[in-house]
């Protein structure tokens, strides 16, 4: 259904070009979901603004995504803006920052029907009582004349989810949907965007940086680091069978909270710097079975099921 | 040879390794955007020849600024104009005196009373707005309702009446301009304050033991400094604003003494016999001026505020 | 083992100035700590977690002096700490120091590293001249992995990892005993997170500090702590040792909490727990148990009389409840 092909994003900034993105290429099925993981500056977040064309304006960006056999890349804004949140819809970390605040639940939600489907009157109502019902909102029907301020931060993101719904969307993209939010609560708004693609069918790209949060709900995983695919298989896969040393480092760096060990393995090092990407591999400096041929030639990534982009054998890692 | 061996030792290698990177500070790198930008280059080059001109223009002067010249009397519009031979490079004025010393005289006072009452009224606002930010409760309710009434007092008539009470002398001026502007900035460095000292980089300085003053002046005062000059580049010319307004009025600074804005005044009442030199000198000192004044503020807050970045 | 420092009964109240009607009229009260007590043996971690809003900050930054205590004691090597007089406060500083949230700025952006991590010798060590002051601030930097060579650049220069390392060696220029952390790592990525704990647990074993870990973040906490607090709306729910609050949690809430952490492994069950109901108002907290409003296991006695902390063995609880079964 969504296909990125070979994408690429750069930012023109006074000091040269920052390369946030480099060749990433990944598909989504119908109703599949996939997760990209990666921590800051991978360029995860930079990847779901431009499924969207929400980039920032100084942006360049070469390679295709389609959705629906269409290049949205090249797309006028107009045809855009009717794909935007009818058929894909993006759940932001910060529910305010996607509320208006001087707006009751109620308006901002009719507004995206009377938008997108042209629906008013009765009809938005009842779509709108079904989505908020579908987030778990308790007594929804009374609140529905409330402001985004009046909710709890947990509340406020089932809202968001509920306006991401509305329009029955192909594709969800969730943007570090529960990272401002408690453990608790952030179990519960996982639970329930399982229970919705479920529901709805719709697909989900989960964009994280916690491994933990991927673990028991997404079927594919892809492993991003310095703007480069590093791994790309299975979940399970990921988890069982790490194979970059990248995505080993990282699952050994979350402190598990069944065992207790006696210190926490490290990746030593800083993340590479944009705005001079390395020549070779991006994880090369700070890897632990890096090689002179890992500094100056960068790694393909496989074809097949359990993708990789790794100079090394499996078998010779550490 | 032997120097490429010793460049090859490690302990070489080591030390140039050990060398120290410099990087440039704020106000360094502030200073090359600042001098990128021509327009406040010109600018900043006008601004220094006017002070130049206020400064040592009289030494070139053949008249002083309140001499007559009575030959003149009476022909004014007929040979008072612009002219070398007779001195009266400005002409004079309605008067007989000479305008040229009576621009350099203006020029002082304009930007004496400008510069003076500027940064005097920016410092009291930004220091009265800084304690109120930083201790905030009644403090800043007290200093916040000075604020409002300051702001409810029409200018003018405070400013005729201080005169009346005090003579127009250049002092009684820039006092009286410090009074009614002394808000000048207040609210912005209140609420900057403000913002800074939830920061967790003065906790940490607290968790040092130090006390509120050094707190405010070495890690709040250089955080928001470039407010501080920013709004001072906007007060300058709205005092010298001010200042022409009031003299333009006719109660500002006080006869024989002038300044721009007395000296357009009296131009543009004898504009209609033909006079035109007596308001266009003055007038052309004044824009500039201005036109200087603001195109440095827009240097400044171009190299020096974050969010320009 | 000697008990280092110890937190009798603290509580913080907080006057919200804008919910004044009249300037004239009572300001309502926040209660963000609720009679707090613990103590810590010199060289060990207490780890304090809890969901935000439930005090934890407030709690170490009250211990550190920033925020005035409304009542309770602390006491640091067997002295109560006089939170009024300057010259108690200046002691408790030399003693202890505190790391921060945001790394980036919790450093001032106008000085150089070296500027900022000389700062607290001038400050403590007035006697200090200044070539010992930069062998001091270079051995400081070399300690906590930052180059000496990047002595003189800013701040915006280094990553939120180096930030935080900065920052501790700011801490250590004080040579404290206690290192207050107030949720040190929950701004960085997972592999600098485990950068900057193993550099914490390496200092505190080289130099035997003690440290109050504050922090979300229950994986992190558990690893670093030998004994854990809970918190729940500014009261204490739960303490116990690191083993066996995970292992056997005997509070309802600490209970939800632990199921509700995700396991970075893709056969366990998604399971939590689900608490339901809100948060009550910080400013109109209920008269019987904190956690009541949202407690699976509440009955009639939660409502009316709030539990006190008691030892059950060596673990403290705040619960009506004898036992916590499935």
């Amino acid at each position: 259904m969504l296909s990125v092909q070979d994408l690429s994003i750069r930012f023109r900034t006074p000091d040269g070009y920052v390369h946030a993105v480099n060749d990433v290429s990944f598909d989504i099925a119908a109703g599949q979901k996939l997760a990209i993981v990666g921590e800051s500056g991978s360029g995860k977040s930079q990847i779901a603004l431009s499924i969207l064309g929400l980039l920032a304006k100084n942006a360049e960006t070469r390679g295709r995504i389609l959705f629906e056999n269409q290049n949205l890349l090249d797309m006028p804004t107009s045809r855009i803006n009717k794909v935007r949140s009818k058929e894909i819809s993006i759940i932001f970390q910060d529910p305010m920052s996607s509320l208006n605040p001087y707006m009751t639940v109620e308006r901002q939600l009719n507004e995206v029907l009377e938008l997108h489907e042209g629906l008013r009157g009765r009809a938005a109502r009842a779509r709108v009582l079904e989505a908020l019902d579908a987030v778990q909102i308790p007594d929804a029907k009374n609140r529905l004349k409330s402001y985004p301020h009046e909710f709890s931060g947990g509340m406020r993101q089932r809202i968001v989810i509920a306006m991401a719904l509305l329009c029955r969307p192909k594709l969800i993209l969730a943007d570090e949907p529960t990272t401002a939010l408690d453990v608790t609560v952030q179990a519960q708004i996982m639970r329930l965007l399982d229970d919705i693609q479920k529901e709805y069918g719709s697909s989900i790209m989960l964009i994280t940086h916690d491994l933990g949060v991927v673990a028991g709900f997404c079927e594919e995983t892809l492993v991003l680091y310095g703007g480069r695919v590093m791994e790309r298989a299975e979940t399970r896969a990921i988890f069982n069978a790490p194979s970059h040393p990248y995505t080993r480092g990282l699952l050994r760096a979350v402190p598990n909270i069944h065992a207790q060990d006696a210190r926490l393995q490290s990746i030593p090092g800083q993340p590479p710097n944009q705005l001079h990407p390395p020549e070779g591999c991006p994880f090369a400096d700070r890897c632990s079975d890096s090689r002179d041929p890992c500094f100056n030639n960068l790694p393909p990534l496989d074809a097949g099921r359990h993708q990789r982009a790794c100079l090394r054998p499996v078998e010779e890692l550490s | 040879m032997r120097t490429r061996k010793i460049m090859n030792s490690p302990a070489y290698a080591e030390a140039a390794a050990e060398e120290m990177i410099n990087s440039r500070s704020f106000w360094v790198d502030a200073r090359m955007r600042f001098f990128k930008n021509k327009m406040a280059v010109v600018s900043l080059t006008m601004l220094f020849l006017l002070a130049l001109f206020a400064a040592f223009g009289q030494v070139f002067a053949q008249w002083s600024y309140e001499e007559i010249d009575w030959s003149l009397l009476g022909k004014i519009k007929e040979q008072g104009g612009p002219n070398w031979e007779n001195g009266h490079y400005f002409g004079v004025d309605e008067l007989g005196r000479d305008l040229y010393a009576r621009v350099v005289q203006g020029s002082r006072v304009s930007l004496l009373v400008g510069f003076l009452a500027g940064i005097l009224a920016v410092c009291i606002g930004s220091t009265m707005g800084a304690i109120a930010g930083y201790y905030g409760g009644r403090t800043d309710q007290i200093i916040m309702g000075a604020f409002n009434i300051t702001l409810s007092i029409p200018y003018i008539i405070f400013f005729v009446v201080w005169q009346a009470f005090f003579g127009r002398s250049l002092e009684q001026m820039i006092l009286v301009m410090v009074i009614i502007n002394w808000t000048a900035g207040l609210l912005i460095v209140r609420g900057q304050v403000q913002t800074l000292k939830n920061k967790e980089f003065i906790d940490a300085a607290r968790m040092l033991g130090m006390s509120d003053a050094k707190i405010i002046f070495k890690h709040i005062l250089p955080n928001m400094l470039w407010v501080i000059v920013i709004y001072m580049s906007i007060s300058i010319p709205e005092m010298i604003m001010y200042e022409s307004l009031v003299s333009f009025l006719g109660v500002g600074i006080q006869e024989p003494n002038t300044s721009w804005g007395a000296l357009i005044s009296e131009g543009a009442k004898t504009m209609t016999f033909g006079t035109l030199w007596q308001l266009g000198y003055p007038a052309a000192f004044f824009v500039i001026a201005q036109v200087s004044l603001y195109y440095i503020g827009d240097g400044l807050r171009d190299a020096l505020d974050p969010k320009e970045r | 083992m000697t008990e280092m420092i110890s937190v009798h009964d603290l509580s913080v109240e907080f006057q919200l100035l804008q919910s004044k009607k009249w300037p004239w009229s009572d300001a309502a009260v926040l209660k963000a700590v609720n009679g707090v007590s613990f103590s810590v043996d010199a060289g060990k971690t207490l780890g304090v977690v809890g969901e935000s809003g439930c005090g934890k900050s407030t709690l170490v930054r009250a211990i550190a002096g920033l925020v005035k205590p409304s009542a309770g004691t602390v006491t640091l090597e067997g002295k109560p700490v006089n939170y009024s007089s300057r010259a108690d406060l200046q002691a408790l500083r030399r003693r202890v120091q505190m790391i921060f949230q945001d790394p980036v700025a919790s450093l001032n952006p106008r000085m150089t590293i070296r500027e900022i991590v000389a700062e607290p010798l001038t400050m403590f060590f007035p006697e200090m001249d200044a070539e010992a002051r930069t062998t001091r601030v270079h051995a400081l930097l070399d300690r906590v992995g930052i180059p000496r060579r990047n002595a003189n650049r800013y701040p915006h220069e280094f990553s939120g990892g180096q930030c935080q390392r900065i920052g501790i060696a700011r801490a250590l220029a004080a040579e404290p005993k206690v290192l207050l952390c107030d949720e040190p790592v929950s701004a960085l990525d997972v592999s600098i997170q485990a950068q900057v704990v193993n550099l914490l647990q390496d200092l505190q074993r080289d130099m035997g500090l003690t440290l109050i870990f504050v922090a979300h973040d229950l994986g992190v906490v558990r690893h670093i702590s030998d004994e854990i607090l809970v918190m729940y709306l500014g009261g204490m729910m739960e303490k116990a040792s690191a083993d066996d609050l995970v292992n056997d949690p005997q509070h309802p809430y600490t209970r939800a909490l632990l199921s509700a952490v995700p396991v970075p492994d893709p056969d366990a069950k998604l399971n939590p727990e689900v608490l339901d109901g809100d948060l009550p108002s910080p400013l109109n907290l209920p008269t019987g148990c904190l956690f009541q409003s949202r407690c699976p296991k509440r009955f009639d006695r939660c409502t009316e009389q709030r539990p006190q902390p008691r030892f059950v063995g060596e673990r403290q609880k705040a619960c009506h409840l004898e036992a916590l079964t499935v």
